[in-house]
């Protein structure tokens, strides 16, 4: 079993599954009709994402665990997202914050990946990039509007790109699993993603009229299972049913 | 007067030739407020009926059922979208019917007022829930209105999928451990009747019915649906080997139908009225999801505005 390449797979699997969960929270409730639709279609992008990462995660372990073997029966301390992803959702703003962070970091990551030496991994970042590049613009347009729209949605922006912030710099954390499969040319490495994840927020930023938060500590530790305190509930809800019939088919 | 009675002639040859009224044709007061009305009603209802599937999103119990399940209620909000689009080349805004629907001065589905308690609850909305819908909305494919119509067609080839999507989920179920089964069939134990009383009241005690019928807006009465819905669902019970809970249902052969209780309308009419189990609830969160949602709208027209003066601004400098 190639060890680096589960965990590699699990945690980008992880990061859409869990960020997926949090969007589906939205659906019924979002501020219009074209919202209910686009959350609940970027929801969608990502848990098929999640879908064909986990699965993979799973053949290469070989011990028979499927998508739903690792999405349902694995504990918090074995999920591997970062932290971003399991932010709660917050107002609109802080939501379409988070979205424009992660979609703009998945969008450098599998942009690259499609190059990866892993053949799987390269088809599976085919398809996200063009998933991911409607999601950026999603998010950027959503950015730009309440950043330069009214005084509250401006106000609520500021608020929500300052919660989010502090979240953001794990997502270049490089590791020993990285850089083994970075040397290999299987993974991308997180770290050179930094200049340009920087230089496409930042020119939203701009655009909007807002500024970069000020450096604040970093938050990190979920890459290595070391979460919020709330993950445990988003998984609780979500793995709720599945635990409550252990071996039966859906 | 004679023009009013030449419009009236020639929308009467229309709808009588079985053609299609368009935006633009004359047609009487009455019948466009009547579709407007029921395309409303109908918009509405697929905009509250993802609340109660949507109340299982972060729970399915596996990914392949998650994506499957916001894949459908995604649909539904598109659907809301089709048919706001449709009512509105009548000339009404979805702002103020959306304000109608907030305000309880229109209606939605009454089968959106029941909770889904159970993840079985969520395949037997998919089966006897949107059974019901396409039953009621195949025949409105030839609604004279012909906008309408249009919505329906696009609007029943994904609602057929659904349907069948919600079948095979309860057949999961039914395939499943003792558990599963007893969950679906405690789901179609609570569905049932709140399905039959979505084809509304009996003809008899059906307000809209007969001038709906004339204009051929509907094309069929509501105990026809009913029963057609009946003879569809039966079979398929069996298939699932679940019980329907009526202990007078049962084939007559001599009227080539299945013989069925009706549904309490006196709790059709309750619950329409607002006192079913989730009225409150349903409206509440419509209404939150609205208010809360204001800033964003505001900030939405605020840049568009900004925009558009730039761009005048920038056409001027040129």
């Amino acid at each position: 079993m190639n060890e680096p390449l589960v965990d590699y797979s699990l945690r980008l699997g992880d990061d859409s599954l869990v960020l997926a969960q949090r969007l589906g929270e939205w659906v019924a409730r979002a501020p219009e009709l074209e919202e209910d639709v686009a959350l609940a279609n970027i929801a969608l992008d990502l848990l098929g994402q999640a879908r064909t990462l986990l699965t993979y995660a799973g053949q290469v372990e070989g011990a028979g665990r499927d998508e739903d073997a690792l999405a349902y029966w694995r504990d918090d301390r074995d999920f591997r997202n970062v932290l971003l992803a399991e932010l709660p959702n917050g107002d609109f703003a802080v939501t379409m914050a988070r979205q424009l962070m992660v979609s703009a970091y998945q969008y450098e990551l599998y942009d690259r990946l499609r190059a990866s030496a892993d053949e799987t991994l390269a088809a599976i970042a085919g398809k996200a990039v063009k998933e991911v590049h409607y999601h950026r613009d999603h998010a950027t347009q959503w950015v730009l509007r309440l950043g330069d729209g009214t005084d509250e949605s401006r106000r609520r922006m500021v608020a929500g790109l300052e919660a989010v912030w502090p979240y953001t710099d794990e997502l270049f954390d490089t590791d020993d699993v990285t850089d083994l499969l970075s040397t290999d040319a299987v993974a991308v490495d997180p770290a050179s993603l930094r200049d340009p994840w920087r230089a496409y927020v930042g020119g939203v930023l701009a655009e909007a009229g807002l500024e970069p938060p000020d450096d604040v500590p970093a938050r990190r530790g979920g890459r290595h299972g070391l979460h919020t305190e709330q993950l445990g509930y988003l998984l609780a809800e979500m793995q709720h049913l599945h635990r409550s019939h252990p071996g039966a088919s859906w | 007067m004679a023009g009013s009675d030449e419009h009236e002639a020639a929308f009467n040859a229309i709808v009588d030739g079985d053609g299609r009224i368009e935006p633009r044709d004359a047609m009487p007061e009455a019948y466009r407020k009547t579709l407007i009305r029921q395309m409303a009603q109908h918009a509405h209802s697929e905009i509250i009926g993802m609340q109660p599937e949507g109340n299982w999103i972060s729970r399915a119990p596996s990914l392949r059922r998650k994506a499957i399940l916001l894949a459908k209620v995604q649909d539904e909000a598109g659907h809301g979208l089709y048919l706001y689009a449709a009512a509105e080349t009548l000339g009404v805004s979805r702002d103020h019917l959306l304000d109608l629907l907030h305000t309880r001065r229109q209606k939605y589905s009454s089968i959106f007022n029941y909770p889904t308690l159970t993840w079985a609850d969520v395949g037997a909305i998919g089966w006897l829930v949107d059974g019901a819908a396409i039953t009621n909305q195949v025949p409105l494919t030839r609604c004279s209105y012909g906008p309408y119509a249009r919505a329906m067609v696009r609007i029943c080839k994904e609602e057929s999928f659904h349907q069948r999507q919600g079948f095979e989920a309860l057949l999961a179920l039914t395939r499943g451990s003792a558990a599963q089964k007893a969950m679906a069939q405690d789901a179609l134990d609570r569905w049932w009747y709140p399905s039959l009383a979505m084809f509304g009241p009996p003809d008899a005690a059906s307000t809209h019915t007969d001038q709906s019928l004339r204009w051929g807006i509907k094309r069929f009465g509501n105990d026809e649906l009913r029963q057609r819905f009946v003879d569809m669902t039966a079979p398929q019970a069996d298939v699932l080997g679940l019980a329907i809970p009526d202990p007078n249902l049962r084939w007559n052969p001599e009227r080539g139908h299945y013989d069925f209780t009706e549904p309490d309308y006196d709790e059709l009419f309750r619950v329409i009225k607002g006192d079913g189990p989730c009225n409150r609830q349903r409206m509440e969160h419509r209404v939150a999801a609205h208010t809360e949602g204001a800033w964003v709208r505001e900030a939405a027209a605020a840049y568009a505005a900004k925009q558009a003066k730039r761009a005048e601004q920038a056409g001027a400098a040129a």
